[in-house]
């Protein structure tokens, strides 16, 4: 067997969130204060919506 | 002033061919090498930072195990995830040639792997679109 990174499914969406929010500040905006703001605004509705998909789901579960 | 004219109206042809050529450069050199669409007309850090981004992602993939799809013909999610993994330019072909991401999906983080690839890809063709929008002037 092929040892493989094992990582929790928290850890790989907020990694997923980062890189993803950062190409999305970069190529989006214009400017390099734009494209702070606007990659940490993707970061924070990324990781916000993950946990409100997870909150979501527990309800309709219980 | 005549040979200021003459000067100016003879540059703009050779300022536009150089621009429609770095307009296909670009992206070409950006689905191949990602970042480098950004490298070659000079914009270092988005270069090398989009280049992280994008190595990275599809690094992690496959050390998550993650699959690497083959051109097919199957299921549409598999077709749309070739169509994401070819995105990644020559990381998708050095993968392929390397044998790379070619086992069965078996457990969940090699299932969030392949979604890292497929991302890694689509990610790469923003950037590549984004190099080519510097070519051609719509974006500092």
């Amino acid at each position: 067997m092929t040892l493989a990174l094992q990582v929790s499914h928290f850890t790989a969406a907020v990694t997923f969130a980062f890189f993803a929010s950062v190409v999305f500040g970069i190529t989006q905006r214009s400017a390099p204060r734009d494209m702070l703001r606007y990659g940490a605004y993707c970061f924070a509705v990324f990781v916000l919506g993950m946990f409100a998909a997870g909150w979501i789901m527990w309800f309709l579960h219980h | 002033m005549a040979n200021t004219d003459t000067s100016t109206s003879e540059a703009r042809p050779a300022a536009a061919a150089s621009n429609s050529r770095m307009a296909l450069l670009a992206p070409a050199l950006g689905w191949l090498v990602p970042g480098a669409g950004h490298l070659i007309q000079k914009r270092w850090i988005r270069g090398f930072v989009l280049m992280a981004c994008v190595v990275t992602m599809f690094a992690l993939g496959l050390a998550m195990n993650g699959k690497i799809y083959k051109p097919n013909t199957g299921d549409l999610l598999e077709m749309l995830a070739f169509v994401g993994d070819l995105g990644a330019g020559g990381l998708y072909i050095l993968g392929r040639m390397l044998d790379w991401g070619s086992t069965a999906i078996a457990y969940a983080t090699a299932d969030y792997g392949t979604k890292f690839i497929v991302v890694a890809g689509l990610l790469n063709i923003m950037c590549v679109v984004d190099a080519y929008h510097i070519a051609i002037g719509k974006k500092p």
